[in-house]
């Protein structure tokens, strides 16, 4: 089926020509920080990790959020799902994908990696990570690949593939917690310090991750010849109107605990990242541009004029992914870090070659997931996106 | 056909070879087990009074100095990529929280700089979080101790530390010595990507020597015992005086405790 990726018109091979080129300069970038160090970076002493597991964070989130559409197929036969599931699943593949090249490039001996399977803690959530999230790729590749090669031939999927999709469905779920994990049960880190942490790590993941499914969606639709379907589309803007409320307000709860009790470590790091502490404000026009564009695409999709406009739609699902990768991918670690345990402010931003390497993970992640749509597509303007019957 | 019989032969013969022999390097492997020099300092959960009574600026200075000097501990000059494994801060910084607008601190202490270190927590989050085992609780005297052959550099340990006691060597730590010296060959060298921190001199108590800090103090401020024998300089002291520990309320167990 891989062939079908082989052959492609001008736009698509320029494309890819363009992808390659970001992951070349990426990777030259990693090559330089493999031979000098992560002094390359932004990081410090007290900002120990930035945009490179930030990243790991929010992509987790939009890996997991595959799950709105296999959940509602699967087990509430919701058909609209049915013919863009595999789109769903093929994101997540990229998104994990571009997790692990996330955690590898952060790592200071990343030749050692292997260690993590040589002498395993099991206390370690870092370990869990690793282990739920290659789980959670190969469940979808597989998945994804033989409902496929089932849909080519026109003919019902393997019974064997059911009982895998009914384990992703809470693996999905377990990766993202387990990524919450990381953060929400270390002493002395106060805005990770959180109950909800993982709550709030789902909602925003099941709200980003759908409205780039559906800005994916609309764009296969204008370059392809496959529909994804506009009860498909409007059942998933649905999804994403809801989690992006539910997230919102899990965001103000944070707000009232740390606030209302008056705690000065709780208040801190929300006083840097929304105010700034002290006179440093990096992050605080950022931090606001993520929350009013939030609360502006809340009342847009409201309207169900709105989600039926398309190109409205599309455009309030960009603002939406943007308002929530700045919250989550690069506001909620660094805000962590600040203040340090010593209550010094020590601020942090990327450098070039770190948002070079970041750049070039993204575009090798763009690179999988328009390789696998691309193969899905076409069987689907084959097919005309129908399924045999099951 | 015959080829490849042959080479499948020799494969075998030499798999058979090394499972034969494997015995014998086990036995001559365990042969060379290091035994504990009978000078070695033995305590069940080392700890560190340091007595702000008596501790001077100078102390300070000279135990720092000592420290970094013994381990190799490079000296970075820009604050991003400092490494430190003992430093002096202010009291507001040592005990964030503690510090009121009207000074709570009995004069004779203010401006005073209080040392930090790792606090060999009771209850480690840098050891939980360690995906490789890299860093831990040694079970016989309670030291945290690092691993710098097996950290994968993840940095994980620096996140759940509550007090900024690891560093990171965002570089090649070898260019920036202490004073330029020749590295002290008594106690290896790091390479870049690793995580380091104080390990209480884990290699001079094995040898019967006081830690590096603990010896260059001396006014005799810095008092180093173990907890658990009831008779240890260090359980007098605790006896016989106040003493705070920073955010012992996190329930790590910080084994550094401040006569103030």
């Amino acid at each position: 089926m891989l062939e079908k990726a082989l052959t492609g018109s001008k736009r698509y091979w320029s494309w890819l020509t363009f992808l390659l080129v970001v992951i070349g300069v990426g990777f030259g970038c990693y090559l330089w920080q493999f031979l000098v160090g992560l002094k390359i970076t932004g990081l410090s002493r007290d900002v120990s990790w930035g945009l490179y597991i930030a990243q790991l964070t929010f992509l987790v989130g939009v890996a997991a959020s595959g799950v709105m559409l296999v959940l509602p197929y699967y087990l509430h036969n919701a058909k609209a799902f049915g013919r863009i599931t595999i789109l769903g699943e093929f994101m997540a593949v990229g998104a994990i994908i571009m997790c692990g090249l996330f955690v590898f490039v952060d790592l200071g001996k990343p030749m050692r990696i292997l260690n993590v399977m040589l002498y395993p803690r099991p206390n370690s959530i870092l370990f869990w990570d690793m282990v739920v999230l290659n789980t959670y790729m190969g469940l979808n590749l597989i998945i994804g690949w033989t409902v496929m090669s089932a849909e080519r031939k026109w003919v019902k999927p393997p019974d064997w593939v059911k009982p895998l999709i009914y384990i992703s469905i809470p693996f999905a779920v377990s990766i993202h917690t387990v990524t919450a994990f990381l953060y929400a049960g270390l002493p002395g880190r106060h805005l990770w310090l959180t109950a909800i942490m993982a709550a709030r790590f789902l909602s925003s993941a099941f709200a980003a991750g759908p409205a780039l499914l559906i800005v994916l969606a609309l764009v296969i639709r204008r370059l392809t010849r496959f529909d994804p379907g506009r009860e498909a589309i409007h059942k998933l803007s649905l999804i994403v109107t809801y989690t992006l409320i539910i997230n919102m307000f899990f965001l103000g709860l944070e707000f009232f605990t740390a606030f209302y009790s008056q705690i000065p470590g709780h208040m801190q790091s929300l006083q840097y990242l929304y105010g700034g502490l002290e006179g440093h404000a990096k992050l605080v026009p950022w931090m606001w541009v993520s929350g009013i564009l939030a609360i502006i695409c809340i009342f847009i999709m409201l309207v169900p004029a709105a989600r039926a406009n398309h190109a409205l739609l599309g455009t309030t699902c960009v603002a939406i992914f943007i308002a929530l990768w700045i919250d989550k991918g690069l506001g909620l670690i660094v805000g962590g870090f600040i203040p340090n345990p010593l209550e010094q402010i020590r601020e942090y931003s990327p450098t070039a070659p770190e948002i070079l390497i970041t750049l070039g993970i993204y575009a090798l992640g763009a690179l999988v997931v328009t390789v696998l749509y691309k193969v899905a597509v076409s069987i689907k303007e084959e097919t005309g996106g129908e399924l045999a019957p099951h | 056909m015959e080829r490849s019989r042959r080479r499948f032969l020799k494969t075998a013969g030499l798999a058979a070879a090394a499972l034969g022999t494997a015995p014998v390097v086990k036995s001559l492997a365990a042969q060379t087990k290091v035994l504990p020099s009978p000078k070695a300092f033995k305590g069940q959960q080392w700890a560190m009074i340091v007595d702000m009574r008596q501790l001077t600026e100078e102390d300070i200075a000279a135990a720092v100095k000592a420290c970094h000097t013994v381990h190799n501990v490079p000296q970075i000059p820009s604050v991003k990529e400092e490494i430190k494994w003992i430093w002096p801060a202010e009291y507001e910084n040592a005990f964030p929280g503690q510090a009121t607008r009207y000074a709570n601190l009995p004069e004779k202490f203010h401006g005073k700089h209080f040392p930090l270190l790792c606090n060999h927590c009771e209850n480690p989050p840098c050891c939980r979080v360690c995906p490789t085992k890299a860093t831990f609780k040694r079970p016989e005297d309670g030291i945290v101790l690092m691993d710098f052959h097996r950290c994968i550099g993840c940095r994980f340990c620096m996140a759940a530390c509550p007090f900024g006691a690891r560093s990171f060597n965002f570089s090649d730590p070898r260019p920036y010595l202490p004073n330029g010296q020749a590295p002290n060959p008594e106690f290896p060298t790091r390479a870049r990507g690793v995580v380091e921190k104080c390990n209480f001199c884990a290699e001079r108590l094995a040898v019967g020597q006081v830690p590096a800090c603990v010896e260059a103090v001396e006014s005799g401020a810095l008092v180093f015992g173990d907890l658990a024998d009831p008779e240890s300089q260090v359980r007098k002291l605790l006896r016989e005086n106040f003493a705070i520990r920073r955010k012992a309320e996190l329930g790590t167990g910080p084994n550094i405790y401040y006569i103030v």
